[in-house]
């Protein structure tokens, strides 16, 4: 803590303000003036959200960098933000790949380039809220929140079929959120009129109740995560959304499903979370196995990494629901690396999009003959996708499948189909992209990546690696958080 | 005998409105046509007149007056200054609108205030004739007011089905009103409250008046299934009429279903709960399920206003001053949006051209990117997404449903709200993603520019801070039972 200061205010509230400057910048002839603010809005915002990491004190798992306010008092609730060793990590992602989807935007976005940067500042600040809120409907306000922007880029920027994306993937989404709010002003009732998320902790919850709060959680995160068989909205949202937006929903917005288990289902309905595990196990296995094989069989590029984001994501909740220290720990690794992982991969799809307009694999063959630094990248990142050892990827499916080997050798049995379902659909299409005869002129005439472009992908790839190689500075800061949860977790609330 | 003159202290504004009426109606015979801003400042003249009367004879205890038919508490000074205000708005944003079209004459303003004062009247009213006088000096009015285009075939239909409805409606209620006046020997709504807690009167009598009196409510606040008149109403009248019957009755209408249902015939809640959860269902499903066919911007407005009375009657269910001051708060926050969202309409209407289309917000991100983002808050709002306003306010009366234990109730309601969301998204989608069919630019008066922006961001700022609103809306319920 820095002698009070506000620095998770200043976190949430700094991009949010930064955007709202790029939007006044206007029409698009400043269109130069709102990159660069935004550029710098999503350095200065990454750079203020480190000593998160510094200051933060990995020996408890306690809220850190506390800031609690009144905010109405006419529903009791209050301005209260926070974080913990779960709640870090992501915010640091998000702060993290902000930056990186202004470059992506540079000059690809051509079109009322200020309202599309705003757009993304605003959603970084939004996102950050969503982590930090200790207070349900603070949570709840960013949480739709943070829907508007990102309905607006799939909307605005996106491919031929954006407008039917756009709103799947709005109604998807306050489907699942509405029944959290009732859920939350049931809480509030049987709290005794708190909204505070610590306080739903230590509430007990008779086992009936704690299932309906349990399923009207799971209908919100599921769609968030995204969960088979809620999990439509994300192709065709990742498909149309332009390469920003596929980036920040894959490394970002994925997340806040992972996170709401952790901070609301699994501590608040403990007991419904045993009761249904099973089930939700089985759902995580489906989109590992079922997903992957639908991964296989894409012809489009962007799609094929959006299903392969939900067998990953099933990884995640997978992991949650083992209730040992491996799986959660283990879904807690993958979500960071599968931000850095989807986020490269999407990238590395826009990077071959913005120089011949298509995402079919059929259209590309031969691509390393004309662009073997990119080639290069490329290939590190699908080796990561596919889980290699020595990547981000490996770390968290290899802790998750230890854990799950602790509770049922078949669940591990079947998760670790990964492994080679992954390594299928990822390498197969990169050998279609990349190998072969160069396939048509179109491909004979590519450039090789700018500079711009080499920046943004080597930035991930040392992300990429470092995580695969050394991930002890992330599961040290998150260790004593994880084994309260779980500790909290075995003790039944009814 | 000794004859009393009554206490006039607390009807001040009332009988300032009616002179100042009188005094515009002269005035405006005097000025012509060519000077009819005069009558337009005069009008804005009294309503200021009116809000200062009330603001510095604001009452913090309940005061009775004229033989205990009129009263005057915190919760009438409220809702009358947000009247005020609201015609006030209305006045601005319709003055371009209607000088274009030709109805800018003496009798638009005095029918406005005089509707206005009908509802200064209904809200302060405490004698079932009192309300049922301000009921039907607002009515009257208001079907002058969508008849004022006499050449236009659609006013002239709409303003005969809104009076013929209308009149039943008056009909239904002065028949509840005259049972429960058989059955309780009073008129006056304390009398009639202590008498039905007392058990005096035939049970049955009194539910029968209730039935009555309940659907000529919801008829007034356009609640399913009385609404039919709704959206030909909507659709028919000039948008600046429309906005006007959108807006400021609606605070009326909340006064009218206080006085009446909660005042006077609390003691019978368990027989008009049952009523206003059909209501309330009803409503949120018509609303927001018809409002998705609808291609006309202003018939879509009429089911989306059904759809929120639906919601606003969700907080009389819960019964206890924290449904009613929800509901206090809905309705304030809703009279915000549809000011906002009709006088965006008629911004996007020109001389000539009437926005009527949905497909009318078509490409407005390009035209004009700041109103884009004004519509875009309001819709947000109207759909409640946080941070507008519109979502503390369906939170607030959602809470206090589920706190009355309809747990159900609020998962219908949520259920229809996200059908809602469809709609309201329709026109962002119109604004942001589709190209616009006209390049003509938006020519906006200065201070219609100035209010409507005030008006949109006071829906976002409101929604992030509502602690004010919501602290006025409690304190006006507590501080009136």
């Amino acid at each position: 803590m820095l002698f009070g200061f506000p620095l998770l205010s200043l976190i949430i509230w700094l991009p949010i303000l930064v955007g709202i400057a790029i939007l006044a910048t206007g029409g698009d002839r400043n269109a130069q003036l709102a990159r660069w603010i935004a550029l710098t809005g999503s350095i200065l915002g990454f750079l203020i959200a480190l000593p998160l990491y510094t200051g933060f004190d990995p020996a408890t798992s306690a809220m850190q960098f506390v800031e609690n306010h009144v905010w109405f008092e006419r529903l009791n609730v209050y301005y209260h933000i926070g974080v913990d060793g779960i709640s870090m990590p992501l915010i640091l992602l998000n702060c993290f790949t902000t930056p990186l989807v202004v470059i992506a935007g540079w000059r690809v976005i051509q079109e009322r380039v200020s309202q599309y940067m705003g757009a993304f500042l605003i959603m970084s600040g939004i996102v950050n809220g969503v982590f930090a809120s200790m207070d349900a409907v603070l949570f709840y306000v960013f949480w739709e929140a943070s829907l508007i922007p990102m309905f607006l880029i799939i909307g605005i920027w996106g491919g031929p079929n954006r407008v039917y994306a756009a709103i799947k993937f709005f109604l998807y989404t306050l489907l699942g959120s509405l029944l959290m709010l009732i859920a939350f002003i049931y809480l509030y009732q049987s709290s005794g009129g708190s909204f505070s998320i610590i306080d739903y902790h230590q509430l007990p919850i008779p086992l009936s109740a704690q299932i309906l709060i349990f399923v009207a959680f799971l209908l919100a995160f599921a769609v968030k995560v995204p969960m088979w068989p809620v999990h439509t909205w994300l192709p065709d949202a990742h498909v149309e959304a332009p390469t920003g937006g596929s980036v920040v929903l894959a490394a970002i917005m994925l997340k806040l499903g992972g996170y709401g288990f952790l901070r609301f289902s699994l501590p608040i309905a403990p007991d419904a979370s045993h009761y249904l595990a099973e089930m939700m196990i089985a759902l995580s296995l489906v989109a590992v196995v079922y997903i992957g094989l639908v991964a296989l069989m894409q012809a489009d590029m962007k799609k094929l990494i959006a299903y392969s984001s939900i067998a990953h994501m099933g990884f995640v909740t997978l992991g949650l629901f083992l209730f040992n220290a491996y799986g959660i720990e283990g879904a807690m690794v993958q979500m960071i690396s599968h931000g850095f992982i989807s986020g490269a991969m999407f990238l590395c799809v826009g990077v071959l999009y913005d120089r011949l307009h298509s995402r079919q694999i059929a259209d590309y063959g031969g691509v390393v003959n004309k662009m073997p630094a990119f080639a290069a990248f490329f290939m590190l990142f699908a080796m990561a996708n596919a889980g290699l050892p020595g990547t981000s990827g490996f770390v968290g499916e290899f802790m998750v499948i230890m854990g799950a080997v602790k509770v049922n050798f078949w669940y591990a049995f079947l998760a670790a189909t990964t492994l080679i379902f992954g390594a299928a659909y990822t390498l197969w299409m990169y050998k279609r992209v990349i190998f072969g005869a160069v396939a048509s002129p179109a491909v004979e005439g590519l450039r090789d990546l700018s500079k711009r472009e080499f920046a943004l992908l080597a930035i991930l790839a040392i992300a990429v690696l470092w995580l695969g190689v050394y991930p002890f500075p992330l599961t040290d800061v998150m260790h004593v958080t994880v084994d309260n949860l779980l500790d909290h977790i075995s003790n039944s609330k009814l | 005998m000794n004859f009393l003159p009554p206490d006039f202290t607390p009807a001040y504004s009332e009988i300032f409105l009616l002179i100042m009426v009188c005094v515009i109606m002269l005035a405006d015979l005097a000025t012509g046509e060519k000077k009819r801003y005069i009558t337009y400042y005069l009008a804005q003249v009294a309503l200021i007149g009116c809000g200062l009367l009330t603001f510095v004879s604001f009452s913090t205890e309940t005061i009775y007056t004229f033989s205990g038919m009129f009263v005057d508490d915190s919760m009438a000074d409220i809702l009358k200054i947000m009247v005020y205000v609201t015609v006030s708005a209305v006045l601005i944003y319709s003055y371009t609108y209607v000088s274009e079209r030709g109805i800018l004459t003496g009798e638009f303003f005095s029918l406005i205030l005089f509707a206005t004062l009908g509802m200064m009247v209904m809200i302060s009213a405490s004698h079932f004739l009192t309300l049922y006088i301000g009921l039907e000096l607002l009515s009257l009015s208001l079907y002058a007011l969508v008849a004022l285009r006499r050449d236009s075939f659609a006013a002239t239909e709409a303003a005969m089905k809104f009076f013929v409805l209308g009149a039943l409606a008056s009909g239904f209620l002065l028949y509840g009103m005259s049972m429960v006046y058989g059955a309780t020997g009073s008129l006056h709504i304390l009398n009639i409250s202590e008498a039905i807690q007392d058990g005096v009167g035939n049970h049955e009598v009194l539910v029968i008046g209730l039935v009555f009196i309940v659907a000529g409510i919801s008829f007034k606040l356009s609640a399913a299934p009385f609404h039919m008149w709704a959206p030909d109403v909507y659709e028919g009248a000039p948008t600046a009429i429309t906005l006007f019957i959108g807006s400021a009755p609606k605070l009326a209408a909340f006064a009218f279903v206080m006085r009446l249902l909660i005042e006077g015939m609390g003691a019978m809640v368990a027989d008009w709960q049952g009523m206003l959860v059909i209501l309330a269902v009803l409503s949120m499903a018509i609303g927001n399920i018809v409002a998705i066919a609808q291609t006309n911007i202003k018939r879509m407005l009429a089911y989306s206003t059904i759809s929120h009375m639906g919601f606003l009657i969700l907080g009389f269910i819960s019964a206890d001053w924290n449904g009613y001051s929800a509901s206090l708060f809905y309705v304030i926050t809703y009279v915000l949006m549809t000011l906002g969202i009709f006088a965006m309409i008629m911004i996007l209407s020109r001389s000539g051209f009437e926005a009527e289309k949905i497909s009318d917000f078509k490409g407005l991100n390009k035209r004009n990117a700041w109103y884009a983002l004004m519509t875009m808050i309001l819709m947000f709002s109207l759909a409640g997404i946080p941070p507008m306003v519109g979502f503390y306010a369906k939170l607030a009366v959602l809470q206090a449903v589920v706190n009355a234990g309809f747990v159900w109730l609020a998962v219908a309601a949520v259920i229809f709200s996200l059908i809602g969301a469809f709609y309201y998204l329709r026109i962002v989608k119109f604004m942001y993603f589709d190209a616009p069919e006209t390049e003509e630019p938006l020519t906006v008066k200065g201070d219609v520019k100035l209010l409507i922006s005030a008006n949109c961001l006071a829906v976002l700022v409101l929604g992030i801070f509502p602690q004010s609103l919501m602290g006025l809306s409690l304190y006006a319920i507590q501080n009136s039972m």
